[in-house]
């Protein structure tokens, strides 16, 4: 379990993070989200200790990173941002350094830094130098660096950055598959990457907490949650009409031709009650869909008015 | 005691994996001969000893040790590959102690590869070879010294060059505080425990003991202490200045 009680980092007067309070079980994919500036990747330093907080305490499995940071450091696997790694060693001595810095030797760490090899392919590029790698395979020998030891805890600062779909792709399968009494801790500005991994999304802004539940949780506050979308062929003014007049209806936007959404007032759903009325009138319905929400219209309104002000 | 060797090592084989490290010690070693020879008048002092070559030492290592240290700990902070070096399971102390005996073992090796100068005295005469041994390891010892100073500058800086100019001129005070022109700017007013305080804190002034032979506790005490006070420094600098 990883245990942050008013964690706070101060740089002047800039609060970077603000007395986050929250704790994480074994089995929780946590996704931190928020804009660039929110304090992510500061929580995520204080969290493998890298950074000394101003104050507030961070716990790894009852090792207090502050008191205890080599024990703790232990436990945790931590991909930084960037995914930094030594420009002149090649991806086989890199990996190797790590492993023998973890404790692992002779042919126990062969086999580790195989299979790690193998989970994030980095084959191809075993005895090539860090500097000539693309971003792509520095990002996976970053996350390889994380991984190597099966670590506990697992940490990693927008992993997904600079890959391409079928990479990106690699990636969150790869984090889906770690065992489930590990903790995972994501950061990413994906917002689809957080429904696609994650089990509990978490939004960041000024430092502080403004959302904390699951990612269906963070869809339901979306105003387009519940809404339905339906495309009719033809007398779509005369249907706009009638959906109006239902009482659980709060509006209706016409999107295109003939393509109307419909707002649920309370957000419960109310594709009974459209469907009535798309019935009654025979409609020919060309399409017709309930929407989830969309996290990016979340993420704006939750997080836009500290970045106008 | 492990960590620390894989962390020295890691470093040790980073001063060669680039062309940097052969560099260094051609120049060190071209420039050991020209001092002995031109400068030194090895040959026309007609003695049969390595006093010439020592005597110049401090000042190869003022020009040649803070290029070996500016990269130890700028080059870490400005690639970020600190944050991946201090999030591994390791003491702050070990990384910096295996920072610095890397660089240490480096400059080791460069004093080792001075060796035809000792053949060719040996060839000409037969000098004290007592001597040149504890000359040899007084300028080894002496090193140490420089190199845990440009260790902690080094980590003060993500520039190489500033690392570099900093070490450059804080060795250099190191120096010169044991010359006369600096004992006589003191000695007509400054009571004597100062101007003793300020010849003390020089490298030259311990180490030219050592270069003739003579091994004093006193001086072994004053380049443990100055290795051990400046790496300290570098602990608390890297712990304050990585995550910046």
């Amino acid at each position: 379990m990883i245990t942050v009680d008013k964690l706070t980092k101060q740089f002047g007067d800039f609060f970077a993070v603000n007395g986050l309070t929250f704790t994480v079980e074994p089995g929780e994919i946590l996704g931190f989200l928020g804009p660039n500036g929110a304090g992510k990747s500061t929580t995520m330093k204080m969290l493998t200790g890298f950074l000394q907080p101003s104050s507030g305490s961070v716990s790894v499995m009852g090792f207090d990173v502050l008191k205890t940071p080599v024990e703790a450091k232990r436990l945790i696997g931590y991909l930084p941002e960037g995914a930094p790694a030594y420009a002149d060693m090649t991806v086989l001595d890199s990996l190797r350094f790590v492993g023998k810095v973890r404790g692992f030797s002779g042919s126990d760490l062969n086999t580790r830094i195989q299979e790690t090899v193998d989970k994030v392919a980095l084959n191809s590029v075993l005895n090539k130098r860090v500097e000539t790698l693309s971003k792509g395979f520095q990002r996976r020998l970053g996350l390889a660096q994380a991984i190597l030891h099966d670590p506990q805890v697992l940490i990693l600062d927008e992993p997904t950055d600079g890959l391409d779909p079928n990479q990106k792709h690699q990636v969150r399968e790869l984090i889906q598959n770690l065992s489930k009494d590990k903790i995972v801790i994501v950061s990413t500005h994906i917002l689809e990457e957080v429904s696609a991994v994650c089990t509990r999304a978490m939004i960041l802004s000024d430092g502080a907490i403004k959302f904390d539940g699951t990612p269906e949780d963070l869809a339901a506050k979306s105003v387009y949650h519940n809404s339905i979308h339906v495309h009719v062929a033809e007398r779509h003014s005369e249907l706009k009409a009638k959906l109006i007049q239902l009482p659980r209806v709060s509006k209706v936007n016409e999107l295109s031709e003939g393509a109307l959404q419909v707002l649920s007032e309370n957000k419960d759903s109310i594709l009974s009650d459209v469907n009535a009325v798309l019935h009654s009138g025979s409609y020919q319905i060309d399409e017709l869909h309930v929407e989830q929400g969309k996290l990016d219209d979340v993420f704006r309104t939750m997080t836009s008015k500290e970045v106008n002000s | 005691m492990n960590a620390l060797k894989v962390v020295l090592g890691r470093e040790l084989s980073s001063y060669f994996a680039t062309p940097v490290a052969y560099i260094f010690l051609v120049i060190f070693l071209m420039l050991s001969g020209v001092f002995t020879f031109y400068i030194g008048q090895f040959f026309e002092r007609g003695q049969a000893d390595l006093v010439a070559f020592f005597n110049f030492v401090p000042w190869l290592y003022l020009v040649l040790i803070p290029a070996v240290t500016m990269r130890l700990w700028s080059e870490e902070r400005r690639s970020g590959t600190i944050e991946l070096l201090m999030t591994l399971p390791l003491a702050t102390w070990q990384v910096v102690l295996g920072k610095f005996l890397a660089a240490w073992l480096f400059v080791g090796l460069a004093l080792v590869l001075t060796f035809p100068l000792w053949i060719t005295v040996n060839y000409l005469g037969s000098p004290d070879n007592g001597v040149i041994l504890g000359a040899y390891i007084g300028a080894w010892l002496m090193s140490g010294g420089f190199l845990a100073v440009g260790s902690c500058l080094s980590a003060l800086s993500k520039n190489q060059i500033v690392a570099f100019i900093l070490t450059l001129v804080v060795s250099f005070v190191l120096v010169v505080t044991g010359f006369p022109i600096v004992q006589d700017a003191f000695s007509g007013w400054a009571p004597l425990w100062l101007i003793d305080a300020v010849a003390n804190l020089s490298f030259l002034t311990h180490f030219t003991a050592i270069s003739r032979g003579v091994i004093d506790v006193r001086d072994l005490v004053y380049f443990a202490a100055m290795i051990g006070i400046w790496l300290y420094a570098t602990s608390l600098v890297v712990d304050l200045k990585k995550a910046d």
